[in-house]
């Protein structure tokens, strides 16, 4: 495609050319229109003076008979101007009057009349256009009162003249306009995808040029910006997880060769062949876990899970989570205590949810510990409550761990990170991150706070609206009471 | 109990053949989609072992096909595909139940033997028994040895749903699925602690022991005195 087709398929372009034609169309139209009522009014104007002067001329007929015609019409033939007047008798034969042969068609007519006429001129004789009244006299005398208006044809040709000037101007600087106008985006444009083609081979540094006018090109060049930059992040989010996951997953994978390596080494027999084994299927069991765990991530982070969201009351969720706990943090010498106020509604993933709540729990069960062993002074327990703040369900989780030191509380939700005082407890660090990724997809959060001591993790959601509705209009006293077994 | 695996990778269907006969179980083998239909028309089988990808016809259309022809042999289907929406799949096609590969062979065994159960009369007794161990679905009593026992809501639960499948093994996942309604890893060994404590209170103050521990795989209730 050369340079100038690409050019005149822009879209700049042909919205000019069509703006030329429908200028062009609405420009003939005005004119014209102009033109032929000029032309009607002085028609009428002509007609009205013509009929004048030729009651006037018979008058004076009436009055003085045919002599005194003759003489008025041959004194106003005199005066130069552009009259024109003829009195004849029945054969066509001149009496008075400026204006010499006249064809028969002529003198046959009656009435108002248009017809070309000669008349001598510096160079010879001209045709020129006349507009005439032929009136007959009783005596089979004819009197042609007209005006020369070859000056109206002169108009005509000007107002056509002026067109077509016009018309060819205006076309001129309107296909020369659109030609700019589309050069110049068209430059802007080859310009952004040049760019966006050196960014597809992988220079995802690379950004799209914005000239600063804040035009619509601008705008989009902006927005393309942001979503670069945003790849770009997601890129980087992916090499480190896949370097993690490299990591987190050889790492098991190499101890479990070693051991069966090393118990192949030499004949032990069946006792250090069968342990072996069995803490074989240990390792790859973990590992199955791991796996499952990143890929449940995974999905929900691509927006899986969405369709089986039903209204579940969060409240009575958390305190069948903590149930299943209960017997463990007791076995771990802590106490879980429940607060749950009245039913809070959500519209979320039951399972999703569920393991989200038992990640938490697990969470501070595993690490809640710590800070007694040590020896402080807190009370070892955990709390575990749901709240509704305005349209959010807060679900809490508190211990009196160590908690997560500011700077890291950013970086525990990322994939594969544990602090290093938790490397002693078993886990793959894929916990809170699944947290994280079931509270995104179901439009929440999760924070992190000091707990003073310890740590306290909240999980927000959106309450389910519907269910809020439905819950008012249930506890409003004129209501329909519904008696639910 | 006469098993049908229809699996087309050879390894798997031969472990799965062997580990099945040592359990006590006829095994029998088909490659492919349209062989395994034809041999569950021919015969009669306790269950059938369906992978969900299969050469000439998939897995899920071998079990409607079957269904559609009212051939209701309970059917347990194995995938490497694991998530919410292609178990809901996997079980409207009437497959009934859904295990993610990889899987341990004691959770298989466990499900397959609770799923031949299933469509025995037991599952309607409104009494279960093992031992001198009683239980009353209808008035939520718990009794050993004539003694009453005190069990929490969650605990008759578990304790009824060991009892159902009484003899056979019930793995960990069985009891978080049916008796919590968890279709999700709970990180920690919780279960072990609630059939912990559940033992002590039916198990402890009397002679024989009831509630086994099956290692590696899971529990399983019944009376070892006969």
């Amino acid at each position: 495609m050369t340079a100038l087709t690409k050019l005149f398929r822009t879209t700049t372009f042909r919205l000019s050319l069509t703006y030329l034609a429908l200028f062009s169309a609405a420009a003939i139209v005005a004119i014209a229109y102009i033109y032929w009522h000029t032309t009607v009014l002085l028609s009428q104007q002509l007609s009205q003076t013509i009929d004048a002067e030729l009651k006037g001329l018979a008058e004076q007929y009436r009055a003085g008979g045919l002599e005194q015609l003759v003489r008025t019409v041959a004194e106003r033939s005199g005066t130069p101007g552009n009259s024109l007047y003829l009195v004849a008798d029945s054969e066509g034969r001149r009496l008075a009057g400026n204006l010499s042969a006249v064809t028969p068609d002529l003198w046959n007519s009656l009435g108002p009349v248009e017809f070309v006429y000669r008349r001598p001129a510096p160079g010879g004789v001209e045709n020129r256009l006349a507009f005439a009244n032929v009136f007959r006299l009783p005596s089979g005398y004819r009197l042609i009162v007209g005006r020369d208006i070859e000056d109206r044809r002169e108009l005509a040709r000007l107002v056509r003249q002026a067109m077509l000037w016009g018309l060819g101007v205006m076309a001129l600087f309107g296909i020369g306009g659109g030609y700019w106008v589309s050069r110049k985006l068209l430059t802007r444009i080859d310009t952004l995808a040049a760019t966006t083609r050196t960014i597809m081979e992988g220079d995802l540094g690379r950004r799209l040029p914005v000239t600063g006018s804040g035009d619509e090109l601008d705008r989009l060049s902006d927005s393309l910006n942001l979503m670069l930059s945003r790849i770009e992040q997601l890129m980087a989010g992916l090499r480190e997880v896949s370097d993690n996951i490299a990591h987190d997953l050889k790492t098991p994978l190499n101890r479990l060769r070693n051991r069966v390596e090393g118990a192949l080494r030499e004949p032990y027999g069946e006792p250090v062949y069968r342990e072996a084994l069995e803490r074989t299927i240990e390792e790859a069991d973990g590992l199955i876990k791991t796996f499952n765990a990143l890929l449940s991530i995974a999905r929900i982070e691509a927006g899986a899970g969405g369709e089986n969201r039903e209204s579940l009351d969060v409240s009575a969720l958390l305190r069948d989570v903590a149930e299943l706990y209960e017997p463990v943090a007791e076995e771990r010498g802590l106490e879980l205590k429940t607060e749950v106020e009245a039913p809070i509604f959500i519209r979320a993933d039951r399972q999703l949810i569920g393991q989200a709540i038992a990640n938490l729990i697990d969470n501070a069960i595993k690490y809640g510990t710590a800070a007694t062993e040590k020896g402080k002074a807190a009370s070892p327990e955990i709390t575990v409550s749901a709240r509704a703040e305005g349209a959010t369900a807060e679900i809490v989780v508190t211990d009196r761990g160590p908690g997560v030191p500011l700077s890291e509380r950013e970086r525990v939700l990322d994939r594969f990170v544990r602090l290093e005082a938790s490397r002693s407890e078993p886990g793959s660090g894929l916990g809170l991150s699944l947290v994280a990724a079931v509270a995104r997809l179901h439009g929440g959060k999760l924070k992190l706070e000091d707990n003073a001591p310890g740590l306290r993790v909240i999980l927000a959601l959106p309450v389910d609206g519907e269910a809020l509705v439905n819950g008012a209009a249930r506890q409003a006293p004129s209501g329909a009471e519904i008696r639910t077994a | 109990m006469r098993v049908l695996v229809i699996e087309d990778d050879q390894e798997t269907a031969t472990f799965l053949k062997r580990a099945l006969k040592e359990s006590g179980h006829v095994a029998e083998y088909a490659g492919d989609g349209q062989s395994g239909l034809d041999l569950a028309r021919a015969n009669a089988y306790d269950v059938l072992i369906v992978d969900r990808m299969l050469p000439k016809c998939d897995g899920l259309t071998v079990i409607g096909a079957l269904r559609a022809e009212e051939i209701s042999t309970p059917a347990l289907i194995l995938s490497a595909l694991g998530e919410v929406d292609d178990r809901v799949k996997g079980l409207r096609a009437g497959g009934d139940y859904y295990l993610t590969k990889p899987y341990a062979f004691s959770e298989l065994l466990a499900r397959i033997e609770a799923l031949a159960r299933r469509k025995s009369p037991e599952e309607g007794n409104t009494r279960f028994q093992v031992g001198d161990l009683v239980l009353d679905r209808l008035s939520h009593k718990v009794t050993r040895a004539g003694e009453a026992i005190m069990l929490q809501p969650r605990e008759f639960r578990l304790l009824e749903y060991l009892m159902k499948h009484a003899g056979q093994v019930v793995t960990r996942t069985m009891l978080l699925e049916n008796v919590w309604d968890y279709h999700f890893d709970p990180q920690t060994n919780v279960i072990d602690v609630h059939i912990s404590r559940l033992r002590s209170k039916i198990d402890k103050n009397f002679g024989n022991a009831l509630l086994h521990t099956v290692r590696g795989a899971g529990y399983t209730i019944r009376d070892s005195a006969h």
